[in-house]
């Protein structure tokens, strides 16, 4: 059984590039030819969000992600945060709070943490963890992870002026 | 969150974010999982279905045809490399792959290679086993009498003394019996005021962490390097070198970080199996577990524990007979040092003068059982502290009172005859109590919303003796680095080690480059396990920095440079070298004194270097309609001697509470003669957000360790101690039902609630 490989063209980390992509290829393992392990697969289900990525603005599993699905698609990475070699703010909340042990599901609590706060700028401790619930932590930094969603939020609320129409 | 001073050099005691904090957000540390070789070769497992049974034939041979397979691999082709293929810690009894007999399902029983790993899967689907059933045994109880025997013969690995006497034995599961014998239990009973015999179970559970086992092996000229996601490089580089027969020097192991590992990445897990294949093909091989995998690869002991106390009138224990079972699984891993290590705590922190306790590991037909945050301490502290609470209902006296009065003061020896000191065990049962405002009253509910409150404590030794080896280098600009074999898998241990050499040679610990584990370069440490890394490994490390430090004195004095002049590293080595040259190497070495548990009697003068107490305090809500539990309040605390790092610290014992909040309220393993039926993420629910109680204390409780470095010592397990009994100590306050089995579901607290309406207890 051959698999079929197909050409894509895709935006990844706001570089056009293509790729010869087997269809039974993920997108975890597409990332990788791009030396990109910041996605990693550990469930294998969608179930832990260690596999975030973001296709189109929207967060997605990327172990469930077909790599050909992201044909002409805008694809970002927690790489993209400090493509300008500065960390975000929800970075160095994390830091500051030590919202982390092991590391390998941080990329996943922080691309869901963006996610969260460009919806809903001053989210309250229920909408914090109903957004996070699809993230898993084993070291379960939960509460640490709770505050440095409370402190990048304050931070950009005090950096930004407010956006009428969020 | 405590406050606390940092020392003089402004490191140790100071709230340092981890080194690597800056890769951790930003999706950039090293995994095991970044690497790609050229040419490597990617292994998917044929796994046994059946719980016991001998290999009557396996066929590859359709396997093989599909196109991309490079090679298919079976016990017998392994013996081509190593012709005794059995490798473990405690036993050499698991073979690289299955041969003559499987033992548990999910076994691996052959391997295929391939370059693309959908490929490796694919025909891993093709092939085929026979085998002549044989009667298994899945329960650690009936294990001692079954007449399943999973193991043919007892092969001990010889390395441990107190294994000695099981070589060559027969027909037996039994892979430890420990026991201990103090005083006379049997007259204490008699004499007793009160007796009271309980039993208590725990579930088998796995550590799932997030990073998936991985292990890679590269092939060099008569030399292999092993990439591994693994808690303990030093032991793989002997356990391979032993299997291949090879000197250590041609056996390379190299550990960057660890996605998590909580005692499963640890001794020899992959590690043989990819060395082989490797040999085998000349190639470099990767094999990456799924998540499922991880379900048949390691887990922790489900147990059974009969615990019977005679007590005095006035609530003083007088007497405790343990019999603890630990249900192993199918190869032997690092049970019988659990079995032994753990046992001999089984009569808790408590004075008691006779004691007995057998402690048993036994061979199953159910996945392997090792180390898991705790090894062994949390099902034993489950019993005991359930047991204390029992007690205390039965006597009317309060829990804690009860505790207070029983507990070992500093001074008093322990069960072994080991004097118990520098444990804060009424320090830390005081803390959580005031904390609770135990003393005051407090508001059980009504009509279908109940609460209550539990308290448990608990204590571990440490494992010894045990060796760590570190090595400070100074380089001509004056910057250093620390090469150490213990391995950062979450808990904070670059940072805390840089601190101690920051601390000692004055410089911040933010400036010291960690070189992590490899076997070539980074000196041998024993393993990171058991909340060992602190005591040992720190020690270690602060003797290298002290021995780099007194190198740089006297480099300076050798140079005429006068006492108190300003003359940092980078000057001295000017000065003596003419230009930006040089190192001073400073090496320490550490192994605290210990003594071996008499055979006979269990006891010892000198048991552990340090003991490690935890303890929890719970305020809960119960449903009564559905058995729905709430915790209100989660509160811990610990002795851990000095906090090198207190917001790290923290963070441990926040972490091993709720890990082990997990393994009290829903995790479980669950089996279909033999074959888990829940091995997922999706089946097997792991603590989420949602499941963190809104309320968390996490407390250090004021102790000093003097033998730790500037007064530290572990406290990676001591959050997980206290939880389970807690709970069910706070929901017998609560509903008045007693669970003896964990998990504590909403299903068993609604039919034990129901069974007592039936039929009422008496307490």
């Amino acid at each position: 059984m051959e698999p079929s490989a197909r050409q894509i063209q895709f935006t990844l980390n706001g570089r056009s590039v293509t790729a010869l992509v087997e269809s039974h290829l993920d997108l975890v393992d597409l990332l990788r030819r791009y030396q990109l392990f910041g996605a990693r697969e550990s469930c294998g289900q969608g179930l832990c969000g260690c596999c975030t990525v973001l296709v189109d603005g929207e967060v997605v599993s990327g172990c469930l992600t077909l790599a050909q699905l992201v044909d002409g698609k805008e694809v970002s990475t927690i790489e993209s945060l400090d493509a300008d070699g500065e960390l975000s703010t929800v970075q160095r909340a994390f830091i500051e709070e030590g919202a982390f042990q092991c590391g390998f599901c941080t990329p996943g609590f922080v691309l869901m943490t963006h996610d969260l706060l460009k919806r809903n700028p001053d989210p309250d401790d229920h909408q914090i963890r109903d957004h996070l619930s699809g993230n898993l932590c084993r070291c379960a930094a939960y509460p640490e992870i709770l505050r440095a969603v409370k402190n990048a939020a304050a931070r950009m609320r005090a950096s930004l002026p407010p956006t009428p129409d969020t | 969150m405590t406050v606390m001073r940092p020392m003089p050099g402004g490191q140790v005691g100071r709230s340092v974010p981890r080194l690597e904090a800056r890769q951790k957000v930003s999706g950039r540390a090293e995994y095991v999982h970044n690497l790609i070789l050229p040419g490597m070769l990617q292994v998917k497992v044929f796994r046994s279905t059946v719980a016991h049974g001998r290999i009557l034939s396996i066929d590859t041979s359709a396997a093989e045809t599909v196109a991309g397979v490079y090679k298919v691999v079976t016990g017998e082709d392994i013996r081509a490399i190593v012709p005794e293929p059995y490798y473990g810690p405690a036993f050499h009894d698991q073979p690289v792959l299955a041969l003559d007999k499987v033992r548990y399902i999910g076994e691996p029983v052959a391997a295929v290679l391939a370059e693309d790993p959908y490929i490796a899967a694919e025909a891993v689907q093709l092939i085929s086993a026979e085998y002549e059933e044989l009667e298994a045994v899945f329960d650690e109880v009936e294990a001692v009498e079954s007449k399943a025997i999973v193991h043919d013969i007892l092969r001990p690995a010889g390395t441990f003394p107190d294994l000695k006497h099981l070589v060559g034995r027969r027909d037996t599961n039994v892979a430890l019996d420990y026991r201990l014998r103090r005083g006379n239990v049997d007259v204490a009973f008699v004499s007793a005021d009160h007796v009271f015999e309980h039993e208590f179970r725990t579930q088998q559970t796995m550590h799932t962490p997030l990073e998936p086992m991985v292990s890679l092996a590269e092939p060099g000229d008569q030399s292999l390097t092993i990439y591994t996601a693994s808690q303990s490089p030093s032991f793989v580089r002997i356990e391979i070198a032993r299997l291949l027969g090879w000197p250590e020097n041609r056996v390379r192991v190299k550990v960057p970080h660890l996605g998590g590992s909580f005692g499963a990445k640890l001794y020899i897990k992959l590690e043989a199996l990819v060395a082989c294949l490797a040999l085998l093909t000349r190639r470099p091989v990767q094999l990456s577990l799924t998540m499922e995998e991880q379900f048949y690869t390691i887990t922790k002991h489900a147990s059974t524990f009969r615990i019977k106390s005679a007590v005095t009138k006035d609530g003083r224990v007088t007497g405790r007979r343990c019999e603890v079972f630990y249900n192993g699984g199918a190869y032997a891993d690092i049970g019988p040092r659990v079995a032994q290590k753990s046992g001999f705590t089984a009569p808790g922190p408590y004075d008691i003068e006779n004691v007995s306790i057998d402690s048993y590991e036994l061979y199953t037909n159910r996945p392997p059982a090792g180390a898991l945050r705790g090894f062994g301490i949390p099902q034993l502290v489950w019993a005991y502290e359930s047991h204390a609470d029992l007690i205390a209902r039965a006597m009317n006296i309060d829990p804690v009172e009860f505790r207070r009065k029983n507990i070992i003061r500093d001074g008093r020896p322990h069960a072994t005859g080991t004097p118990v000191r520098n444990a804060a065990i009424g320090g830390v049962l005081d803390h959580i109590s005031e904390r609770l405002e135990w003393s005051k009253p407090f508001d059980h509910g009504s009509g279908t919303v109940r609460r209550g409150r539990g308290i448990a404590i608990g204590f571990k030794a440490s494992i010894a003796p045990t060796t760590s080896i570190a090595i400070v280098n100074i380089y001509g600009d004056g910057s250093s680095s620390l090469y150490i074999s213990t391995v950062d898998m979450g808990q904070g241990s670059d940072t805390a080690m840089a601190q101690i050499v920051g601390e000692t040679l004055g410089i911040a610990a933010e400036d010291i480059k960690i070189i992590h584990p490899d076997t070539d370069v980074t000196p041998y440490d024993m393993a990171t396990l058991g909340s060992r890394s602190t005591f040992h490994t720190g020690n270690a490390v602060k003797l290298a920095a002290q021995h780099a430090r007194s190198q740089l004195d006297d480099l300076a004095r050798s140079l005429g440079v006068p006492e108190g002049t300003n003359y940092g590293p980078k000057d001295l080595f000017k000065k003596k070298y003419g230009m930006q040259a040089g190192n001073i190497i400073g090496v320490g070495t550490f192994i605290p004194e210990y003594k071996s548990p008499d055979p006979e009697t269990g006891m010892s003068e000198n048991v552990t270097p340090f003991w490690m107490v935890g303890g929890t305090g719970v305020e809960i809500e119960i449903d009564t309609e559905t058995g729905q539990i709430k915790i209100l309040r989660l509160i811990n605390a610990a002795d851990l001697g000095r906090p090198l790092n207190p917001k790290i610290v923290e963070t441990q014992l926040s972490g091993a509470a709720l890990m082990q909040l997990g393994f009290t309220m829903f995790e479980k393993m669950e089996f279909d003669n033999g074959q888990v039926t829940n091995a997922s993420l999706a089946d097997y629910k792991i603590p989420g957000i949602h499941d963190v109680p809104w309320t968390i204390e996490n407390h250090i409780v004021e102790a000093e360790q003097p033998s730790g470095p500037f007064g530290a010592k572990g406290v990676g397990e001591s959050g997980t101690f206290g939880v389970s009994p807690a709970i069910a100590n706070a929901i017998h306050d609560a509903v008045g039902v007693r669970l003896t089995e964990m998990p504590l579901t909403p299903e068993s607290v609604f039919n034990a609630i129901r069974a007592a309406e039936n039929a009422p207890e008496k307490d």
